[in-house]
């Protein structure tokens, strides 16, 4: 969140990823070059099967290309070992999932402090801090429940305080609204919002164009290709819930 | 009966679609009904040389003896009594000294006719039957004293040649010899502190000589016993016979021992192992319904699935149930008649057919009672490990288990504080543990079994080795013994290591989603394997300690209690026998889950995820 204006904090060039061999070689992701410079929102959007969550499984080293080049603050990511990736995952990136991936048998504090307790805070430090953003997020009073006791809007939002935990530089969400209803999409996108007011960089992958619409650039995927680009400039400076027509 | 076969029919495929698992199952299931057959059957196996010697000796249905206070002439009219069809005696015998190849042992010497008797005519193995100066000595304690046909061997201060080496069905063989003379006899390990009354016997062998060779070693006639050997027409009322004729002699019984008891006593050592092997298979039992609970509740985790599809097409909660009961009932029932057959035909390896008997240790037919018992332990194994999966399988949601849901995890609060001021593998390790406690505890138990097991077979071990130095045991049934407690070794770690590997394996199949999470939250492969292992090795180490203590020490007070034993002669483990058999059981533990835990820990994350 203190990078300069413009600088690429996630850099991917000639990223491949392919499954099988010969005839039955699949390309995943098929030669995908992008910046994504610090403080801004990335929406990519594709059918099902096109290579978008593949990409963002790249981006954060939850999986290896095949080729090209990754770099995340001008450092290659690509040819990391397995330790270091998991090292950047617990400062440097992190996810957001679709079907939220709590830990069903903790509470949404003992969730959210898990990433800082992997990262070696101490446990007042790291419940501190837990504690802190579910306040901000709205789910103070939520704090000792478990996950199954929340709404589909108020797990969510457990998974994106959890993934600020350690106060990453990326934070990348797949299909963040995808199990959600029109309420809770709504709830996240407004939060997504704050998030980038605050100037947290955002790549979120989605198939649903109303949560594209609210990004600054959005990139259509096919085949594993990026193959369009569009700058909004509405973005999501404006009333989000109206410009996607979820709130009036 | 359709719906039977659909039953069978749907267990039989799953069963060869996870042949794996259905081995390892086969595997626990056997372990537990072998050493269970052989524990039943290894006494009958050892019956067998007795049973030989019996019928090649002319063996006797009672032996009666004057001992101390008996007179010759209530003995004498035992020849007559109702019952008794034949008869060899009295007999004169003495006690004594005999020294052989630089060795002195205490001896019983029996009086004999040089003409063959009608009843418990010894069956010479080598040389001939007694004459005047040569001795034939008892086979097994001519083993024992190391002495064979043509050595000379010093009785009561005279030489004696031994003309002959035999074997006898009117006592036990060497050392467990009856007591057949007046000043009387002890058997087995004697405190230092404590002085028998002179002239006792203290592990007597048997030898005969003439009669007239006897006489002419008696000190004086007081001191001599006589003993007759009666033939009954019903060999199976020897004990009414006893009952009936024991009585009064002049205010005292007459000393008498029925075959059966004779019997009893000649496999004595066949009682010890079977008592061994009994125990064994109660612990067996115990680690086999460990290792089904885990793979069964394992495998119900990954069957929800076809559980939903039962459901989906019709199948009823019953019929659910059924099909998942029917699969592991026929693997218990193919393990119980696996284990019928090794256990009978590997009992007789597991008794000594002693120098002191003829013939050797047969393979025992087996009951239905055994049968029945058998079947009934593995069928129950099988019932209590899957009864509690089979119908928490029944009972769930048929859209859940369509969906595939995992059974959730409980929540262990005070173990997830505990785990947040640990060290990532631990923090996971600890968390790992506390989404399944029922499984920990199931870890828990095999462990400490496992080492409750190995605690005894330490002492039992140091107890044989002392007593090949104090003969209670001679060095072949000591070895036969070792016998016993290698096979229960061999069994008992082979379960154990399955259940830890098996254990690991649920474990980590279980956690896939957790383990992947926590890498795409930042925790490394390493951390993750570790954690794995450690939520082996923490259990381990708590079931080794709980396996010492109290578990070692109930199960050998168990067995002291079991065969009426004295737990003073046995020498416990010391401390830091103990302390090593821990450390090596969490070594173990930790080895053994290390692969399993390597392979999950190392699972691509996106495939879990």
């Amino acid at each position: 969140m203190s990078e300069a204006p413009d600088t690429p904090v996630l850099r991917a060039r000639g990223l491949r990823k392919e499954y099988g061999k010969g005839e039955g070689l699949i390309r995943a992701v098929d030669g995908v070059d992008l910046d994504v410079v610090a403080g801004e929102t990335v929406a990519i959007m594709g059918p099902s099967g096109c290579g978008k969550s593949t990409l963002l499984h790249l981006f954060g080293g939850l999986d290896r290309p095949s080729g090209g080049e990754l770099l995340l603050n001008d450092r290659r990511i690509d040819n990391l070992s397995e330790k270091a990736l998991a090292r950047m995952r617990r400062t440097d990136v992190s996810y957001v999932f679709q079907s939220f991936h709590l830990m069903d048998e903790l509470t949404a504090v003992e969730n959210v402090e898990l990433p800082a307790l992997l990262a070696g805070r101490s446990p007042r430090a790291a419940r501190r801090r837990a504690e802190q953003l579910l306040d901000q997020l709205g789910l103070a009073g939520r704090a000792r429940f478990l996950p199954s006791a929340l709404s589909g809007g108020q797990r969510q939002r457990v998974a994106v305080a959890r993934a600020l935990s350690n106060e990453p530089l990326v934070v990348l969400a797949d299909e963040p609204t995808g199990n959600l209803d029109s309420a809770a999409t709504l709830d996240v996108l407004r939060l997504f919002e704050e998030l980038h007011e605050y100037g947290q960089t955002l790549v979120i992958v989605t198939h649903d164009a109303r949560i594209a619409a609210t990004a600054d650039r959005m990139f259509s995927m096919r085949d594993g290709a990026l193959v369009d680009e569009t700058r909004l400039t509405g973005g999501t400076t404006g009333k989000l819930g109206a410009l996607v027509g979820l709130e009036d | 009966m359709g719906r039977i076969l659909l039953v069978l029919r749907l267990a039989l495929r799953d069963l060869r679609r996870r042949r794996t698992e259905a081995a390892l199952l086969l595997i626990a299931i056997l372990a537990a009904t072998m050493t269970l057959t052989l524990g039943l059957v290894v006494r009958d196996a050892a019956s067998d040389p007795y049973e030989s010697t019996r019928a090649a000796t002319k063996g006797p249905d009672v032996v009666a003896g004057t001992g101390g206070f008996a007179d010759l002439a209530d003995l004498e009219k035992l020849a007559t009594a109702s019952g008794v069809t034949e008869h060899s005696g009295p007999y004169p015998v003495i006690a004594g000294k005999i020294e052989a190849s630089g060795r002195m042992s205490d001896v019983q010497v029996e009086g004999r006719d040089t003409a063959i008797a009608s009843v418990d005519q010894p069956e010479l193995t080598q040389g001939s039957w007694v004459s005047d100066g040569g001795v034939v000595i008892e086979a097994a304690f001519a083993s024992s004293l190391d002495v064979s046909v043509t050595d000379s061997v010093m009785l009561g201060g005279r030489s004696f040649k031994v003309v002959g080496l035999a074997v006898t069905a009117a006592m036990p063989p060497y050392p467990g010899t009856s007591c057949i003379v007046s000043v009387g006899c002890v058997h087995g390990a004697i405190p230092t502190d404590l002085n028998l009354p002179p002239g006792f016997l203290h592990n007597p062998g048997l030898v005969w000589l003439t009669q007239a060779d006897v006489r002419s070693l008696a000190p004086a006639q007081g001191s001599m016993s006589y003993v007759i050997n009666l033939k009954l027409a019903d060999p199976d009322e020897a004990e009414a016979f006893v009952d009936a004729n024991s009585g009064d002699h002049g205010g005292t019984m007459m000393p008498m021992q029925t075959w059966q008891s004779i019997l009893a006593d000649a496999t004595e050592l066949a009682r010890d192992s079977q008592i061994l092997l009994l125990i064994g298979a109660w612990l067996l039992g115990l680690l086999a319904v460990a290792s089904l609970s885990v793979l069964v509740g394992g495998r119900m985790a990954d069957q929800t699935r076809r559980v939903g599809l039962l459901k989906a097409v019709g199948g009823t909660p019953g019929l659910v149930a059924a099909v998942l009961l029917a699969e592991y009932l026929l693997v218990a029932v193919v393990a119980a008649a696996a284990g019928l057959a090794i256990g009978a035909l590997t009992a007789p390896l597991l008794t000594e057919s002693s120098a002191g008997l003829v013939g050797s240790a047969g393979t025992p037919s087996l009951t239905w009672s055994k049968v029945a018992l058998v079947t009934a332990v593995a069928l129950g194994v099988a019932v209590v490990a899957t009864a509690v999966p089979a119908v928490r399988g029944a009972r769930f949601s048929t859209i859940s288990a369509l969906a595939d849901a995992a059974r959730p995890p409980r929540r262990t609060g005070w173990l997830v504080a505990l785990s947040t001021r640990l060290p990532v593998p631990l923090l996971l390790a600890l968390r790992v543990a506390a989404r399944r406690p029922r499984r920990v505890v199931l870890g828990v138990v095999s462990i400490a079994v496992t080492v409750g097991g190995i605690y005894v077979l330490l002492v039992l071990n140091t107890f044989l080795s002392e007593q090949s130095g104090l003969r209670a045991y001679s060095e072949a049934q000591v070895t036969v013994l070792r016998h016993v407690l290698l096979v229960w070794t061999v069994i008992l770690l082979s379960l154990a290591a399955v259940n830890a590997i098996v254990v690991t394996w649920a474990t980590v199949l279980d956690n896939r989603h957790a383990s992947a999470l926590a890498r795409a939250l930042g925790a490394t492969p390493l951390e993750v394997s570790a954690a794995m292992a450690a939520a082996q090795v923490l259990p381990a180490l708590l079931g080794a300690v709980l396996g010492v203590f109290p578990g070692g020490y109930l199960l050998f007070a168990a067995i002291i209690t079991i065969t009426d034993g004295d737990s003073n002669k046995a020498t416990l483990p010391g401390p830091w026998q103990l302390i090593t058999l821990i450390l090596a059981t969490v070594l173990a533990v930790a080895t053994l889950t290390a692969v399993p835990a390597h392979l999950g820990g190392r699972r691509p994350v996106t495939e879990a995820l």
